[in-house]
């Protein structure tokens, strides 16, 4: 059984990269509210926003949107599994010789092409409004693998939100205190223009070291202790959401 | 499908199941045999559902062992989904893939060979070729169940869970559903279906047993069944058709035949 991991994995995630294709909007409208809330930043709000960096505020901002864009593209997670677990086909999955993992994993694979989808479409949209980088091909590898990691731990909750939804509201409503994690951060303001209490809550938080590593290599900077500290929010948000999804699977499985 | 042919298809012995306070079962025994259609009768809540999930491995019974082409539900749950089919209650087809595509994914994931044609061929038996490419979402009633045994029966499992298969089809639909259930067993599939509907059983079942309130108080074939009651009475009554005999004539006058009236039903956007 363990043999067929891979091949029905694969044949799993074909099937719902094929709802992604025949309904192109859940990447649109994923990409629609950051491409938004970037207008808004910079053509609005920005030029009252005193970043201290001497950058142009679009590359300040950048990195931050494009985590909002993951926080709202894995909600589409949740929502897929949840409607596959409504309509009998998970019970006809779970019935088969498919192995249990197989159909999570799934879900997981098509949310990362999705979500990196949105990014795409999201920088795109960026370097039209003046987004510039020097980075390199390295930098660019570090800055994808930091986003695949982020895509990945974040589906991760979406797999535990779409497994335990009762609702599909409550299936995707999960997502918006994640949305919303970037605005207290330093993604949009530096976090020493806040009250002390917010200042250290923005500091301590995953979003602000992410943002930071990324602004770094986009801005060709050594990224210091930044980018580890990034990883390990990742990895850990990664560990702790993919034993709960699991656990929670098993539980409803058996 | 040869090694089992003597022992049971299907062997259960003892299972209770309870959620809470609420007791499904509470001891169910009884054996199919292979190449029989074995009828599950029972009103809602009775706990056929249950007793089906817990056969086809998505449900854990609380005590009681049940065994399925020869293997154990609990210690060997791998090989027993390598031997069934489910078909639950409402059908499991995915909606946003063509009907084809819907097979082609079954084919893939039971490792077949040229899923393609296998696809082709279902389609065909189940009167579908014409709505294969078209999106599963557009179906009628009749024709999402359809697929969704097609899709049951692609790889030929030697054994199948019917699940209410007929529940909301129209007569014409659940003749058909018939039909498919009989050919199957011609071909030596084992066969457990639950029903609600007493004709159902009736039609198709070899044995018929009645679940009522977590337990089977009754299982014997049709005529044994029969003769639990008072002896036959013979009296004279004029014949009258019923309504189901009147709306399948006019039906089929209209369609021709049932055939007919399938592949047009395939053509009919909806």
């Amino acid at each position: 059984m363990t043999t067929h991991v891979l091949s029905d994995t694969r044949t799993l995630t074909g099937r719902s990269l094929r709802h992604i294709l025949r309904s192109p909007d859940t990447i649109i409208t994923t990409a629609v509210t950051p491409v938004a809330l970037m207008l808004l930043f910079v053509y609005v709000l920005g030029g009252a926003i005193n970043t201290g960096s001497g950058e142009s505020y679009i590359n300040y901002m950048l990195p931050g949107i494009l985590l909002i864009t993951i926080a709202s593209g894995i909600a589409y997670t949740a929502y897929r599994l949840f409607l596959d677990m409504q309509g009998g086909i998970f019970e006809r999955f779970q019935s088969m010789p498919i192995p249990r993992p197989s159909v999570l994993w799934a879900h997981v694979l098509t949310s990362l092409v999705a979500n990196m989808a949105s990014i795409a479409i999201v920088t795109g949209v960026a370097l039209i409004m003046g987004f510039r980088t020097g980075a390199s091909v390295a930098d660019w590898l570090a800055v994808s693998g930091i986003l695949i990691l982020f895509t990945v731990a974040l589906t991760w909750i979406a797999v535990i939100a779409g497994l335990s939804a009762k609702t599909v509201d409550g299936a995707s409503a999960f997502s918006y205190p994640l949305i919303f994690l970037p605005f207290i951060s330093s993604a949009f303001v530096p976090t020493d223009s806040m009250p002390a209490p917010v200042a250290w809550f923005a500091e301590n938080q995953p979003v602000t070291s992410i943002v930071d590593a990324i602004r770094l290599l986009f801005a060709q900077q050594p990224v210091g202790n930044d980018i580890w500290i990034a990883l390990g929010w990742c990895a850990g948000i990664l560990v702790v959401a993919y034993a709960s999804a699991t656990a929670i699977y098993r539980k409803k499985i058996s | 499908m040869t090694s089992t042919t003597r022992d049971p298809a299907i062997r259960v012995r003892g299972i209770t199941k309870s959620y809470q306070d609420l007791q499904v079962l509470r001891g169910v025994d009884f054996d199919v045999a292979a190449g029989s259609i074995f009828a599950l009768l029972g009103s809602n809540g009775a706990g056929k559902t249950t007793l089906v999930r817990i056969l086809s491995t998505l449900l854990k019974a609380n005590t009681g062992t049940a065994s399925v082409h020869g293997f154990d539900v609990f210690s060997a749950p791998g090989d027993v989904r390598r031997s069934i089919s489910l078909t639950g209650q409402f059908a499991a087809v995915d909606e946003v893939l063509t009907g084809r595509e819907n097979l082609v994914l079954v084919a893939k994931l039971r490792h077949l060979r040229n899923p393609g044609t296998i696809a082709d061929e279902m389609l065909a038996r189940f009167s579908l070729t014409d709505a294969g490419s078209r999106r599963a979402a557009t179906y009628s009633g009749g024709m999402r169940r359809r697929l969704d045994i097609a899709m049951s029966l692609v790889g030929n499992p030697p054994v199948v869970f019917l699940d209410e298969p007929t529940t909301g089809l129209d007569p014409q639909a659940r003749i058909e559903v018939w039909q498919t259930v009989k050919q199957l067993a011609e071909q030596g599939t084992t066969i457990l279906l639950t029903t609600q509907y007493l004709d159902e059983a009736e039609q198709l079942a070899d044995r018929i047993a009645i679940l009522h309130k977590g337990t089977i108080i009754q299982n014997g074939t049709l005529a044994e069944l029969k003769k639990l009651l008072p002896s036959v009475k013979v009296e004279y009554v004029e014949k009258q058709p019923t309504l189901e005999d009147v709306f399948l004539a006019l039906v089929n006058d209209a369609g021709d035949t049932a055939g007919e009236a399938t592949t047009s039903a395939g053509r009919e956007p909806r």
